[in-house]
């Protein structure tokens, strides 16, 4: 099975700050994968070098085409989501303008997508009028995820979902994930600190420390693995 | 050591030009050097304010209003000498800026260059309301002209002294608050620099050096100030001499002004360009490329051939 | 980047502000309606002001898209409205008629606006805010030299596009022009509005200038918006000069360097991000305008422009972010 992205040796950086040094990693089409490591460690660093927002070099692939000269907005259109650290989404925007610019690249009616994505979220539906910024954080990361979704992307980048949120929200957001990725085959790259639920969603890992990757495999290879128990399951 | 001495040699250079140039050139071109040496005045000032504080100012046309209405006003009732009311030109225009200064301590960028602006298109209006003492419409006149040699002596000798001053301001204590205030506010308040009082400082400085220039302005007019002369244009080639000049650099600031001060005249003696309109075709295109090619200006480009020079 | 939390209590702040300033908005309508039914001369002045504020309005609604869009105050927009305002002259002269003249500045402009921005404002914008700005002053005095040389600077005669009819209502001589500059600028801004609210293209302009890096991630072109913006905020301008034109008889070059100052007042009343604070501050210094100079003796018509910047300054110092705007102001 080709991988749907591919990463090869990608730098990244911040200015004179080099973060990532040479990260490798796939992810094949219909699977979760998480990225663990510590803080400072590159994960969201890696988002941001597929979706373009940070400078970078190596070779990074999607669906067979090189995304190295693709912008954000280019990634966007071929169908990468993004919902970033921060959840990215336009507080000052109403509920259902946020949607509306989901689909931003979709040409024609959006409605039955709205439709589709008010069945995951059932609650968003009445609070279309309602300011984005007046939502609660929680409420805010589920519109997030629920504006990934209406571009009903091929793939999907989540950074740090579960940051701020309580924790039934958090099984309740990875719940819909999983639903989505086993209804309609969406591939999920998540990147996570909660390690332990990262685990139980994805399929495979990748670990990464430094800007470097250190450890790699199926999600039981790595619970099963000393080191990630110790670091990062805490046991 | 290297750069001390570089220093000191570019400006022994620069005093020798001036005191030869006078033999050297006709009349005319005299007054324009002249013009140079006023514009290097208000150029330098809006230097120090931008440069060393990051606030920018399109009002500097209103301290010089100020300052040559100073020096025609006195003049003409008083008799005063010329040179004397520079001083009181810089004395006044210190006060006012200092006291514009303050409300321009609240505001950032955007809102200070809107406020400047305001200021800059209406204080030269002011004397239309008061007519009887500022003349009105009609203007006022110094009692007596000066010629032209005399305006390049006094210009230049006024810019040395007053590059002079600037330089021993702001490599004291004062400077170093300067920068710190331009590179970053809150560093700046943090390590216990009053904020208030160096920014509204500057205003002062800044305005005081337009307020000199603007004396010096109207007596390079034929001794005449009216609204008229000190429309918002003069503003904006002040600013635009500064941007050209770029920051921290006595050659980029002697660029600036000579930008401003000669390019007029000398696109006009080009054939098609000539009228006074084709004038400011000229000088809006050359901003607009300066600031693309250069947008640190002239300083920026020494500065870029200094790093390139090193490595 | 936001939280909720501060997102949460920004939104309520702002539901609070709003009634407030609308009370006092209406307060103040209630009061010229008043002044107007008592006085002939109060009642023409506000109709006046009501016709000019609507241009100062329309030129301030300019001025906030360019900065909301890119943070930068376009100090040649008078200048820009001004051109395409002989622009349209010279169509007219070439024979066409005062509406189609008008429609077609209006497309010149969006384009003139567009290409501005795409050539010379962004390349700069990256690197230096204050270059920007220069760049617009530059601007400013290079279209001023453009259209002496062009046209020259002696006064030129358009046609009125609303006739010279004047209404006589209770004692009250309302001119049709001022009628219908209101009108105008009224359907632009309205127009303007729906593309805002009910537009994909309006929804992408917005998040582009919110956060450009998020709409990026969605797939909006944010470039491309910015260049709109510019655009758009040219188009009105253009409206603003060509209604601005027969208010003052006739057209030379210095046409809108007085509006541009009431605009730049109108815009910082209202508060520079907000397209209806700037509409409405334009309204109220168009008639606080005419009404200062009837009533306060003090205050001639020269000091107009310096009556302005007193509203500049009074609304920094009071109110920083205007009546209805959000943004910090103030530095620490």
């Amino acid at each position: 099975m080709t991988a749907l992205l591919e990463l090869e040796d990608v730098e990244a950086r911040y200015g004179p700050v080099h973060v990532l040094h040479g990260i490798s990693l796939a992810v094949d089409e219909g699977t979760v994968v998480t990225v663990l490591g510590p803080n400072g460690a590159g994960k969201t660093t890696t988002l941001r070098a597929i979706s373009g927002t940070v400078r970078r070099s190596g070779s990074i692939r999607f669906a067979g085409g090189s995304l190295n000269r693709v912008g954000p907005d280019g990634v966007a259109r071929l169908g990468i989501a993004h919902v970033p650290e921060g959840r990215g989404t336009f507080s000052e925007l109403t509920v259902s303008e946020n949607l509306r610019l989901g689909a931003y690249t979709r040409r024609g009616s959006i409605q039955p997508e709205l439709d589709r994505v008010f069945s995951y979220f059932p609650w968003l539906s009445e609070r279309r009028r309602q300011q984005a910024g007046t939502l609660s954080g929680g409420e805010q990361q589920m519109l997030a995820l629920a504006r990934a979704f209406v571009l009903r992307p091929r793939l999907l980048l989540l950074d740090e979902p579960s940051l701020g949120l309580a924790p039934v929200l958090v099984a309740e957001l990875f719940r819909i994930v999983g639903e989505l990725n086993e209804k309609e085959g969406l591939t999920v790259l998540v990147v996570e600190q909660n390690a332990h639920l990262a685990l139980q969603a994805a399929a495979a890992g990748y670990v990464l420390e430094a800007g470097r990757v250190v450890l790699s495999g199926s999600t039981a290879e790595l619970q099963a693995d000393d080191a990630v128990r110790r670091s990062y399951l805490g046991y | 050591m290297r750069g001390r001495i570089a220093a000191l040699v570019s400006l022994a250079v620069v005093a020798a030009v001036l005191c030869v140039l006078p033999f050297l050139i006709s009349d005319y071109n005299l007054s324009l050097a002249a013009r140079v040496g006023v514009f290097f005045i208000a150029v330098l000032g809006l230097d120090i304010l931008t440069g060393y504080t990051g606030q920018i100012s399109i009002g500097h046309g209103a301290f010089m209003a100020i300052g040559g209405y100073t020096t025609a006003v006195m003049s003409r009732d008083h008799h005063t000498n010329l040179v004397v009311t520079m001083l009181v030109a810089f004395a006044i225009c210190f006060v006012v800026g200092f006291l514009v200064g303050l409300p321009a301590l609240r505001l950032s960028g955007a809102y200070l260059a809107l406020v400047t602006f305001a200021l800059a298109v209406s204080v030269p209006l002011l004397p239309l309301k008061w007519s009887s003492f500022l003349g009105g419409r009609d203007g006022v006149q110094t009692s007596h002209e000066v010629s032209n040699l005399w305006l390049y002596v006094v210009a230049w000798a006024a810019s040395a002294i007053l590059f002079v001053l600037a330089w021993l301001i702001l490599r004291g204590r004062v400077g170093r608050a300067f920068r710190a205030v331009r590179d970053s506010e809150i560093a700046a308040v943090a390590s216990g620099i009053e904020l208030p009082v160096y920014k509204t400082l500057a205003f002062g400085i800044s305005a005081a050096y337009a307020g000199v220039a603007g004396s010096l302005f109207v007596l390079a007019n034929n001794g005449f100030a009216a609204p008229d002369e000190f429309a918002i244009v003069l503003s904006l080639q002040i600013l635009i001499g500064a941007a050209v000049a770029g920051l921290g650099s006595l050659w980029g600031v002697l660029a600036g002004a000579a930008f401003v001060g000669l390019l007029p005249s000398v696109s006009s003696s080009v054939p098609v360009i000539g009228s006074a309109h084709g004038q400011d075709v000229v000088f809006g295109a050359a901003v607009i490329l300066v600031m693309l090619v250069l947008p640190d200006g002239f300083a920026g480009l020494l500065a870029r051939i200094r790093r390139l020079a090193r490595a | 980047m936001v939280t909720a939390a501060t997102s949460r209590i920004e939104g309520l702040r702002n539901g609070a502000a709003v009634p407030v300033v609308s009370l006092v908005l209406i307060a103040c309508a209630t009061g010229l309606l008043v002044g107007s039914l008592r006085s002939a001369t109060f009642a023409q002045l506000t109709v006046q002001g009501l016709a000019l504020g609507a241009v100062y309005g329309i030129l301030a609604l300019a001025l906030v898209l360019v900065y909301r869009a890119t943070r930068v105050i376009n100090f040649a927009q008078g200048e820009l409205a001004m051109a395409t305002t002989y622009i349209a002259y010279q169509l007219i002269q070439w024979g066409l008629s005062y509406w189609e003249a008008f429609a077609a500045t209006l497309a010149i402009a969006l384009v003139l606006g567009t290409v501005l921005e795409l050539t010379l404002i962004r390349p700069v914008l990256h690197r230096s805010a204050i270059a920007a700005v220069i760049v617009t002053v530059g601007l400013f005095v290079l279209i001023d030299g453009i259209v002496n040389w062009i046209w020259g600077g002696d006064f030129k005669s358009m046609p009125s596009p609303f006739g010279t009819k004047i209404y006589h209502v209770g004692g009250v001589s309302i001119s049709r022009l001022y009628i219908g500059m209101f009108v105008v600028v009224i359907i632009a801004a309205l127009l303007v509005w729906v593309l805002f609210r009910f537009t994909k293209l309006g929804l992408g302009m917005r998040a582009a200038a919110l956060r450009p890096a998020e709409a990026a991630l969605v797939g909006v072109r944010v470039d491309w918006m910015l260049a709109v913006g510019w655009g758009l905020a040219a188009l009105l301008g253009a409206v603003a000069g060509l209604m601005a034109e027969p208010s003052q008889f006739f057209l030379e070059p210095t046409l809108m360097q007085p509006i541009l100052v009431y605009a730049f007042a109108a815009a910082v009343l209202g508060g520079l991000d907000s397209p209806a604070g700037a509409l409405i501050g334009g309204l109220a210094i168009g008639v606080s305008l005419n009404l200062v100079v009837q009533y306060v003796p003090a205050i001639s018509s020269e000091l107009q422009e310096p009556f302005a910047f007193a509203v500049i300054i009074g609304v920094l110092l009071l109110k920083p972010s205007g009546l209805f705007g959000h943004r910090e102001v103030r530095r620490v």
